[in-house]
């Protein structure tokens, strides 16, 4: 099988350099037999990798170890479900993974396109062939292929990284790599609309969903990856500013930029030049990513896959940085806006700040994470830039959006009169001042948790007067009851309204991450029979005692695991075991360090956090850490709501204004959002 | 009487020592039975020392026992100013108490708590580290030289662009061409009831 799978890797790279080869020339020279053989070679390229990983799958099923790889992140003890995750657990085996998701992702493209698009196809075609081939060939040619095979056949694997062996680890990365992946489709379109100079907005129509899709992974990567942070890593928080962790910010920063802007330019004909770089440049960020997660340029504690075909990346980027910018430039003269600004107090203003701030954060983002190396370059000391920089840097700049958050919806389209704006911010306002003076009256003195409490307040008021308005108007005009309406209301304008419950889930995050403002945590080293105490935020004393410490073995581990009894004011809550784990091959050897598993209990306000550190002199007594982190499970709901929002806003169907947009007359209504 | 074991050959033994052994046996289950009854109370809750585990090495790096400057705020805030050297890009603090198998930041802390008992403030303790290891060391780069671009520079481009912006804007209001189906009037003209209808006719007009 092994063979086969590399075999079906050099035919995805021929087929796919045919591909970009048929495609580039076949549109531009209108040859339609060349533009069919680029749509045919992205399905075929498709095919011959569905089988590299279906090779590579077998191996790890059948514990090839003299596969290098299926030695390295696999062993016989390794339950199935990371067993098949193993897939994209390292370098070499996630490259496969990227190229072929591109690669199905890029013929459903081809496959679901409308047909009045199809001159953009044949390029289309041939930036994905290209960008697969791409990935295929750093894994052909930069010492990553899955299929390469050991001198020796080890008697069993290394098995896969403990930290791994989490469900949050299993559907994370593919989120994330289906994010990065799937942008690869709006930008071929942006290349296609530019070669072809079909610069309209009508190709945005076609890529409407798939940045849609792009963002909605993403956005559910990040969280997922942010939960798998919490309960396997072990420091208590989830999200660290940590290179990678930015990397995966990046692109959805400006994708969700890109969400907004793009509807100026359908309603109004503006922002095409922005619009385009937006696109190419969040494709360029998920290579950025991409490079920062495999060089090691940058030292991170995710990069799990380090290794020189960083080098790759970097060229690569380069190179498509530079061909995209050249291209783009040379297209300028024809991306004249349709229409000019016609107020300074219009939604259409408002958005342009919100993608100031979304692209200064971007921007924040990116100069922290590139500082250490641009501080070695220009004094020669490397500096490191933690969560104390960027926090500083960047929560300013996160309340300054959560506050156009609330303002960009109160404001309406082309021009907004004094009246109006009164009419629209009275009660937002009003939530927003009055959330502020009961949590300074409560005793909050928090600068930052206050604000983004205050300024949460403020976009939940304008979430909820938007859907209450749209629903009483209903209600009004004809007489459904007003859950009905409320319901007909989010089915029949679902961008506006799934785009409000995306507002809602941004606000329960924000506040969720303000309550890590009131984190506690204390160490103790307990005996059996020993407590000790730990005060809650809201005032509660939370009494751990330590029951005793069992040993066992469990499939493919040696578990030593605390029992701690739980009180909070004297109420038992119940048992938390954190747990130590050496996990061993399946000959029982030792395969990686001990790590922690926490201890987790969770209530809509806070969470008890625990992890035993290990034991004193061999012995029950054990050391502790507790923490107590407020308003975590809102991280959770926030982004369940995030996602939910992001596929009420995909689904089919939708808006009759949209449709009507897209039929080809746009008929615009003040404050019709579509 | 014969018992096989499966590798070793033929074990023989007669009726009488057989029963003998089945009496140990019990006698032994019984004893250990008893010795555990006796010694039980040692395991349960503040009756007696702690136990020793089966196998001390499954539960990782042997650990001493917290003190109180473990848990001392002021050291707490002086660690979570400096970067854990063993590559982790954790503070020294989060490290040593994440999974407790780093050797580095318990080493750090050791030195962070002797130069706090030596009489030491905190930022003469971080000026320590910093002469030790270099600036590196802090998790955050000192507001000084070259590293006030670091903080400044993402402000003062977004306050810049912002500033560009504004005036763009306001140079395209005012050379905007006149609305011909001016939306103002509309805005104030309409109801939110009064444009649900038009929207309904829009849309059963509408494909």
């Amino acid at each position: 099988m092994t063979l086969l799978g590399t075999l079906a890797l050099w035919l995805a790279l021929l087929v796919g350099v045919w591909g970009a080869l048929a495609g580039f020339v076949g549109g531009l020279n209108g040859r339609a037999d060349l533009a069919h053989s680029a749509r045919h070679a992205v399905f075929a390229m498709c095919g011959a990798l569905l089988v590299a990983v279906v090779s590579l799958e077998w191996a790890l099923f059948q514990h090839d170890f003299n596969v290098e790889y299926v030695a390295a992140y696999t062993s016989r003890n390794l339950p199935i479900f990371y067993t098949w995750s193993a897939l994209y657990a390292g370098q070499k085996g996630s490259l496969l993974f990227w190229a072929t998701v591109l690669s199905v992702f890029g013929s459903l493209a081809l496959v679901l396109t409308p047909r009045h698009h199809r001159e953009l196809l044949p390029y289309v075609a041939g930036v994905v062939s290209l960008v697969a081939a791409f990935f295929v060939s750093v894994m052909l040619f930069g010492h990553a292929n899955p299929f390469q095979r050991l001198p020796y056949t080890p008697l069993d694997g290394n098995g896969l990284n403990p930290q791994l062996q989490n469900p949050g680890m299993v559907f994370h990365p593919p989120m994330l790599y289906l994010g990065y992946i799937s942008i690869t489709i709006p930008f071929a379109f942006a290349i296609a609309a530019l070669l072809s100079r079909r610069l309209d907005t009508d190709w945005l129509v076609a890529i409407r969903k798939w940045t849609l899709l792009s963002w909605l992974f993403l956005s559910i990567g990040i969280c997922l990856g942010m939960w798998w942070a919490y309960v396997e890593l072990g420091w208590g928080g989830y999200w660290a500013w940590d290179p990678v962790e930015n990397a995966s910010l990046l692109p959805w920063l400006t994708m969700t930029a890109f969400l907004h802007s793009v509807m100026i330019q359908e309603k109004r004909g503006m922002l095409k030049k922005w619009n385009l770089a937006l696109i190419i440049g969040s494709w360029l960020l998920s290579i950025f990513g991409t490079f920062i997660t495999r060089s090691g340029v940058i030292s991170s504690v995710h990069s799990f896959t380090q290794s020189s075909v960083g080098y790759f990346f970097l060229a690569f980027l380069i190179v498509a940085g530079t061909a995209s910018f050249a291209l783009y430039t040379s297209r300028l003269p024809l991306l004249a806006a349709e229409a000019r600004l016609e107020s300074m107090v219009s939604r259409e203003a408002s958005f342009l700040f919100n993608n100031l701030l979304f692209i200064g954060i971007a921007f924040s983002v990116l100069w922290g994470t590139l500082f250490p190396i641009l501080s070695e370059l220009v004094q020669g000391t490397k500096v490191t830039v933690g969560p104390p920089f960027f926090n500083q840097v960047n929560i300013p700049l996160g309340l300054a959006l959560l506050a156009l958050t609330g303002i960009g919806p109160l404001i309406a389209w082309r021009r907004a009169s004094i009246p109006n704006l009164q009419r629209q911010f009275a009660v937002p306002g009003t939530v927003g001042v009055f959330t502020a003076l009961i949590l300074l009256v409560a005793g909050m003195r928090d600068f930052y948790a206050l604000m983004a409490m205050a300024l949460g307040g403020f976009v939940a008021g304008t979430v909820v007067q938007e859907f209450a308005r749209g629903a009483r108007a209903r209600h009004r005009q004809y007489g459904e009851g007003y859950a009905l309406a409320l319901g007909r209301l989010l089915a029949r304008n679902r961008r506006r309204y799934g785009g409000y419950i995306v507002h809602t889930g941004i606000v329960i995050l924000f506040v969720a991450f303000a309550g890590m403002a009131f984190k506690t945590e204390t160490e103790a080293s307990l005996r059996p029979g020993e407590s000790a105490s730990i005060k809650s935020p809201y005032g509660w004393t939370y009494r751990l005692t330590h029951l005793g410490i069992s040993q066992y073995d469990a499939l493919n581990r040696q578990v030593t695991a605390a029992t701690l009894e739980v009180t909070r004011d004297g109420k038992r809550l119940g048992v938390l075991t954190p747990e130590k784990r050496q996990h061993v091959d399946g000959l029982g050897r030792p395969t990686f360090q001990p790590s922690s598993e926490v201890g987790i209990r969770s209530d809509l306000r806070e969470d008890l956090y625990v992890v035993l550190g290990g034991v004193v002199n061999g012995t029950e007594q054990a050391v502790f850490r507790f923490t107590i982190n407020p308003l975590v499970w809102w991280v959770w709901y926030g982004g369940m709501i995030i996602a939910l929002g992001g596929l009420i806003v995909m689904w089919p169907g939708g808006s009759p204004a949209a449709k009507r947009s897209q039929a080809g007359y746009a008929v615009r209504l003040v404050g019709e959002d579509r | 009487m014969t018992v096989t074991r499966r590798h070793d050959g033929e074990l023989h033994l007669n009726r009488r020592a057989f029963l003998t052994l089945g009496a140990g046996s019990f006698l032994g289950v019984v004893a250990s039975w008893r010795h555990a009854t006796l010694q039980s109370p040692d395991s349960l809750p503040g009756t007696g020392p702690s136990g020793r585990l089966w196998d001390p090495a499954r539960a990782g790096r042997p650990l001493e026992p917290v003190t109180i400057a473990d848990n001392d705020a002021g050291i707490r805030a002086i660690e979570k100013q400096l970067h854990c050297t063993c590559g982790c890009n954790l503070d020294v603090y989060t490290c040593r108490t994440t999974d407790f198998t780093c050797t580095v930041s318990p080493a750090m802390h050791e030195q962070v708590v002797d130069l706090a008992a030596q009489g030491m403030t905190g930022p003469q303790i971080i000026d320590q580290f910093v002469r030790e290891h270099g600036v590196a060391i802090l998790m955050a780069p000192p507001k000084r030289g070259f590293n006030l671009a670091g903080y400044f520079v993402p402000s003062l481009a977004i306050i810049a662009a912002g500033v560009v912006l504004t005036l763009v804007l306001r140079r395209w209001a005012r050379t905007a061409a006149p609305d011909p189906v001016p939306a103002r009037p509309l805005a104030a003209a309409g109801t939110p009831e009064e444009l649900e209808r038009l929207r309904g006719e829009l849309d059963r007009l509408s494909v």
